[in-house]
């Protein structure tokens, strides 16, 4: 029932007393969390809470007006070629003449950092590396099928597999995603999240969702944001908890297992 | 048009304009596709109207206006690259801003030009007749520059044009490759210049590539073809001019225009046929398969 405080030694990410408020409103307030390296953690917290704004932070898109961040033993700008993302908009227009195989392939840029300079004199093919790093991450996603369509004619959950392989390519050591699931039917929610089950064996995974009761089957440990965070074992979640993130006025459903 | 390619044969003066056509065509194919999927006209338009301040300013002080235009086009470029990097707030106000503030800088210069008065005309219009053969090698110049910085850069240029924080977090310097873009696309407006005239440069700059992504689906393709469509269009567009003696910047827009219109209504048809097909075939297999992959 109580918060879980526990010291992690040399977690993979490591916030200390963090603050952000976009333009004056604070959106987080004293944010602690530490998470260990191979953790599965659940990030849930109501709509405005601020739980997007804490990936951003992570990622290194935003900059904290106090306190500190420490991905990877490095600033979060420094991290985050380590890193993977899967935000929940895509930040590109859906008729974007691309194939899925191009859209993966930029999830390598960085990853060999042979200067610019070089190029100039000695432009660069793709590397066979990068083309078998497309190939695997789009069949480790199960799209591999739909390699060579656009991005313009895929289905919700179809583009959700394509960033998350995009995701992957650059082998990442923590896997971050916001709401990889918002868009998409229940049947392939469970789909994604058995596949980052599987993924946690390599890379630790930080994933938002507003599904308390669903994720609370998969992750290890749930962080609740609402301007602040408060961490629960998925084991000890029940109605007070729920009742604390969301208020009074929240109604349970309890779901048979 | 039959006197027109006699005369081609004949006039030197031809042969340059179309050389002129040719080598705008390159500009227009390449940086257009990104102007158009990168979704910028407004930013190019701004570009390219705050040029008449630099070319003012060259008539001025007695050089030639195309040594003004470059580097007022690249200025803009910077200016307005920057204005949409660090106050995103009011970007269409200020853009809009310094649109018309370059054009009016330029008219100043031009009316107080000493001697001679230039004519403003054939700067907002083009005159494409009148392009001296020197400036072919200028244009040549700038057109290998342009190619070679993208056949570097494409692939940076392809992530900050598709989705800039995704490129961000793979520590592509988005800034950096944002501006060069920019500045490509004042190059271009340059070149562009020559034929059409900086108001019209917009159109010329949009219509090939926008047409070429009715048929194809990637940007180097888009390129090739809008290329090809904008050296098409520039020469046909003198021809036509050239016998009604029509002046040839307005024609060549009207042109693409034309082509524009027709190719998005033919896209229009092809893809509600495709959708009727495929709701025929649906009905005919008898199945109502959910949505499902």
């Amino acid at each position: 029932m109580s918060p879980v405080i526990a010291p992690v030694i040399s977690p993979v990410i490591a916030i200390r007393a963090l603050s952000f408020s976009y333009a004056g409103v604070p959106t987080l307030t004293d944010i602690d969390l530490q998470v260990a390296d191979g953790e599965f953690l659940g990030i849930v917290g109501p709509n405005a809470g601020g739980k997007s704004t804490l990936l951003k932070l992570i990622l290194g898109l935003l900059q904290p007006q106090s306190g500190s961040i420490r991905v990877l033993q490095r600033s979060p700008v420094a991290a985050s070629r380590l890193l993977g993302y899967v935000p929940q908009h895509p930040s590109f227009p859906r008729d974007f003449p691309i194939s899925v195989e191009q859209v993966v392939l930029l999830g390598r840029m960085g990853r060999n950092r042979r200067g610019a300079a070089l190029d100039l004199v000695w432009p660069r093919r793709t590397p066979d590396v990068d083309r078998a790093a497309v190939h695997d991450a789009l069949a480790e996603v199960e799209a591999g099928d739909i390699a060579k369509r656009q991005i313009g004619s895929l289905s919700g959950g179809q583009l959700q597999r394509v960033l998350l392989a995009r995701a992957l390519v650059g082998e990442p050591r923590i896997l971050i995603l916001d709401e990889p699931t918002a868009n998409i039917d229940q049947r392939m929610e469970s789909e994604i999240f058995d596949l980052l089950k599987a993924l946690n064996a390599r890379m630790t995974i930080l994933v938002v969702s507003h599904d308390i009761a669903f994720i609370s089957n998969y992750v290890s440990r749930v962080a609740c944001v609402n301007r602040t965070l408060v961490c629960h074992r998925t084991d000890a979640i029940d109605g007070t908890v729920i009742q604390e993130l969301y208020g009074e006025s929240m109604r349970m459903i309890a779901h048979a297992q | 048009m039959e006197a027109f390619f006699t005369a081609l044969t004949q006039h030197a003066f031809l042969q340059t304009a179309v050389a002129t056509a040719l080598l705008a065509s390159i500009g227009c194919g390449v940086m257009g596709t990104y102007v158009v999927v990168k979704r910028i006209a407004f930013l190019a338009g701004g570009i390219a109207h705050s040029v008449l301040g630099g070319m003012g300013a060259a008539v001025y002080f007695g050089l030639d206006p195309l040594q003004g235009a470059l580097p007022a086009a690249v200025a803009a470029a910077l200016l307005i690259g920057w204005v949409r990097l660090h106050w995103r707030a009011q970007e269409d106000t200020l853009i809009s801003a310094l649109w018309a503030i370059g054009m009016a800088i330029g008219v100043l210069f031009i009316a107080k030009a000493p001697g001679y008065q230039a004519d403003l005309m054939s700067y907002l219009f083009g005159n494409i007749l009148l392009v001296p053969r020197e400036s072919l090698w200028f244009m040549l110049a700038l057109d290998v520059l342009l190619l070679m910085i993208v056949a570097v850069y494409h692939r940076q240029f392809l992530a900050v044009v598709f989705d800039e924080e995704f490129a961000r977090l793979r520590g592509v310097p988005v800034e950096f490759f944002y501006l060069l873009l920019l500045v490509l696309v004042a190059v271009t407006v340059v070149l562009l210049i020559q034929v059409v005239g900086l108001i019209l440069v917009l159109a010329l700059l949009t219509l090939p590539a926008a047409i070429a992504g009715h048929y194809v689906h990637s940007l180097g393709r888009m390129m090739l073809i809008a290329t090809l469509l904008g050296a098409v269009l520039g020469i046909s567009g003198l021809a036509l001019s050239y016998g009604p003696d029509l002046p040839a910047g307005p024609t060549i827009i009207l042109l693409a225009g034309a082509v524009y219109v027709a190719s998005a209504s033919f896209r229009q048809i092809l893809d509600r046929r495709r959708v009727r097909l495929a709701a025929a075939r649906h009905g005919a297999s008898g199945t109502t398969r959910e949505n499902g992959s």
